[in-house]
């Protein structure tokens, strides 16, 4: 369950002065429901989630994730959160067997939980024949199962992730829609931010629309498509957004 | 603060370094080559120098002296020079290192130390060129000579004892320590050492481990997890005082095993083992006291600390290595300054100059190599460098806790 009530984020910036990089944002991720986050570059998607993964201080407003309020129980928060972003990378020279020991260890696993959950999540995601080779070695598509495996080793309630399939190929980025599905089969809370629409209509059971820092829109596929009478999401998305940019 | 994080972070960056080549050529080769490389090459730099100068006599030429043919032949007679002519540019020779040294006889040389009259002898040299100042050298000794000869004829003339124009003869001889003597030539030189490399041994760990994760993306993933901010970089801070720490002790490995070598090469095995022996008169070879060397070892401590502390807090500060890089080595310099400062001769240790960073550690060291122990200053400055090294890794601490520094954009 994640809940965000009235989220705002400003940042300090030296030309633009204050940003406002999430406005007021409030929704909620029902467990085994996929939330998906629909905004353009710059709209604030990275802000919100991170705001939700306690990397970063909301600066009004909060969110309980999980259970626990992210200003006040961050450790708790992150306890049961998976954060997935085309930002979090892996370290090369580490194993994949090493790299899911490291953060099962982090999160508070024993050493047999470790083992344990290392040669499940090998199985599931087919990771047997390079368990023990390092990362750096690996392609692409095999760092993202290694990625996925170190953000479910401690098997967290709550998934955010950010444009997980940014600079992926056409398997790889089925391979993580494959991935998201089966969470919200397990009945996790996913919240998936994107600005492709193919994923949202094939993934998402809820859609928050968002743009220049504030939540536009909000419904199932179906509510969005009634509401503003187009069948196509890219059209409904720019008739959100307040027509096409000329620039 | 949870220990089990930070050890877990800590053990992670250990076997992360271990694998990482350039963390180990900075820990381990840089300081088993540097040290050798210091003792070997220079001493063999100046042996060899000496060695060819003396292998070559010395050109030098002759202006006047005409009329003075014995003192001519005499002096083209002298097994350790050649003598030449003086050419009309000899000064622009001498300046061309072309002549090692020109030597001026004044007219009616030999008739004036026949009739006993005042005499001057010039030699024109190049002011502080080794090679022209070993050609004076052998002049003096030559012209030294026949004064001395003038001297004992004109006493055997008229008939006085061999004593009599040298009433008493002046001696000097070493009455400090050889460690004492060690201690003020090259003894602050190996604090010194220990100082630069403790500082250097962090550069890299530090720029990797900050900014370096920071670019890659590694410190993000690492951040949403559970673990508290301070255990993570204290994990992390842990890891670069230990390749610091190590390149410390390899570099002190290297430099005894360096003295040992070096010493049996220069004076021989006998000589080097009774200097070891710590025998009376047999330490010709100055030496340094090993308890002194464990004090700089203490002092440098924790002066790694806030090598650590600071580097890490600078690279944390950067958005990239290379940012991180442009800041760090100036810092080098930062580092030198004050450590070169405490090797020049006449600074002394007080009780302000205790409270200076890096430099109070230097003088300190001095001191401690020469088996002296200044306790009171040691105190003061083993203490200010602790609080340093608190308030640099609080610093540390703060700044990553900062969101506007980790997620620099
Ligand atoms: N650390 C920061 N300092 C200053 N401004 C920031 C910072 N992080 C984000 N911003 C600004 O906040 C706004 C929202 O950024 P955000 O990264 O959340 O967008 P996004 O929806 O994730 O976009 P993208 O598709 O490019 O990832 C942008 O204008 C960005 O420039
Ligand atoms: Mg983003």
């Amino acid at each position: 369950m994640i809940e965000a009530r009235h989220l705002l984020k400003t940042f300090r910036d030296r030309k633009r002065g204050e940003v406002r990089a999430v406005d007021n944002v409030s929704f909620v991720c029902e467990p085994g429901r996929i939330y998906g986050l629909l905004g353009a570059n710059g709209a604030g998607k990275t802000t919100t989630l991170r705001m939700l993964a306690t990397l970063i201080a909301p600066s009004g407003g909060g969110a309980v994730v999980a259970g626990f309020d992210v200003t006040t129980h961050p450790a708790e928060v992150r306890a049961r959160v998976g954060f997935l972003a085309a930002s979090t990378a892996l370290y090369g020279r580490l194993t994949a067997r090493e790299t899911i020991a490291y953060f099962g260890r982090l999160n508070g696993l024993d050493d047999a939980r470790i083992a344990v959950r290392t040669a499940q999540l090998a199985e599931e995601l087919a990771m047997e024949d390079f368990l023990d080779r390092r990362v750096d070695t690996f392609s692409t598509g095999m760092k993202q199962k290694t990625s996925i495996a170190r953000t479910l080793v401690h098997d967290p309630e709550v998934l955010i992730l950010d444009e997980p399939t940014l600079g992926l190929d056409v398997m790889a980025a089925r391979g993580i829609v494959r991935f998201v599905r089966e969470c919200r089969a397990r009945g996790k809370t996913v919240i998936y931010s994107t600005h492709i629409m193919s994923e949202v209509e094939k993934l998402c059971d809820r859609v928050g629309i968002i743009h220049g820092g504030q939540l536009l829109a909000e419904g199932t596929l179906a509510e969005l498509r009634q509401q503003y009478g187009e069948e196509d999401l890219e059209e409904i998305f720019v008739k959100v957004a307040g027509g096409e940019a000329i620039a | 603060m949870k220990l089990r994080d930070t050890l877990t972070v800590y053990r992670k960056e250990l076997r992360d370094a271990l694998r990482d080549r350039r963390t180990l050529v900075s820990m381990f080769l840089v300081p088993a080559v540097i040290m050798p490389a210091i003792f070997f090459l220079f001493g063999a730099a100046t042996y060899q120098v000496v060695k060819t100068a003396k292998a070559q006599p010395p050109v030098v030429a002759v202006l006047g002296g005409e009329e003075s043919p014995s003192v001519r032949a005499a002096l083209a007679a002298q097994p350790g020079l050649v003598v030449v002519p003086a050419p009309d540019d000899w000064r622009e020779r001498i300046a061309d290192k072309r002549l090692r040294a020109v030597v001026e006889i004044p007219a009616r040389f030999d008739a004036l130390l026949a009739s006993h009259a005042p005499a001057e002898v010039t030699i024109y040299h190049y002011e502080g060129e080794f090679k022209s100042g070993f050609a004076v050298g052998e002049l003096r000794r030559f012209f030294g000579d026949l004064r001395e000869r003038a001297l004992a004829e004109r006493l055997v003339e008229r008939s006085l004892p061999a004593g009599f124009a040298r009433p008493f003869e002046i001696r000097t001889e070493n009455a400090a320590p050889p460690e004492k003597v060690g201690g003020n030539t090259f003894g602050g030189f190996i604090p010194y050492l220990l100082i630069l490399l403790s500082f250097t041994g962090v550069i890299y760990p530090a720029i990797d481990l900050m900014a370096g994760e920071k670019e890659r993306g590694t410190l993000e993933t690492l951040l949403c997890s559970p673990a508290s901010r301070i255990d993570i970089v204290m994990g992390k801070f842990l890891l670069v005082l230990t390749v610091s720490l190590t390149t410390v002790a390899c570099s002190l490995l290297s430099m005894t095993v360096s003295l040992i070598v070096g010493g049996i090469a220069m004076v021989g095995t006998g000589r080097m083992a009774a200097t070891l022996a710590g025998e009376q008169g047999a330490a010709t070879l100055p030496s340094l006291d090993p308890l002194g060397v464990v004090g700089v070892v203490v002092l440098v401590l924790p002066l790694a600390v806030l090598f650590a502390a600071v580097a890490l807090t600078i690279s944390l500060f950067a958005r990239t290595q290379k940012e991180a890089q442009t800041y760090l080595a100036p810092m080098v310099a930062v580092v030198i300054l004050p450590a070169v400062a405490g090797l020049l001769p006449g600074v002394e240790l007080n009780s302000t100059l205790a409270l200076v960073p890096v430099l109070n550690v230097t003088l300190a060291c001095k001191e401690l190599v020469s088996g002296e122990w200044p306790w009171a200053h040691l105190a003061l400055i083993f203490g200010s460098t602790c609080v340093y090294a608190t308030a640099a890794l609080a610093g540390c601490v703060r700044m990553f806790g900062r969101e506007s520094v980790l997620f620099r954009t």
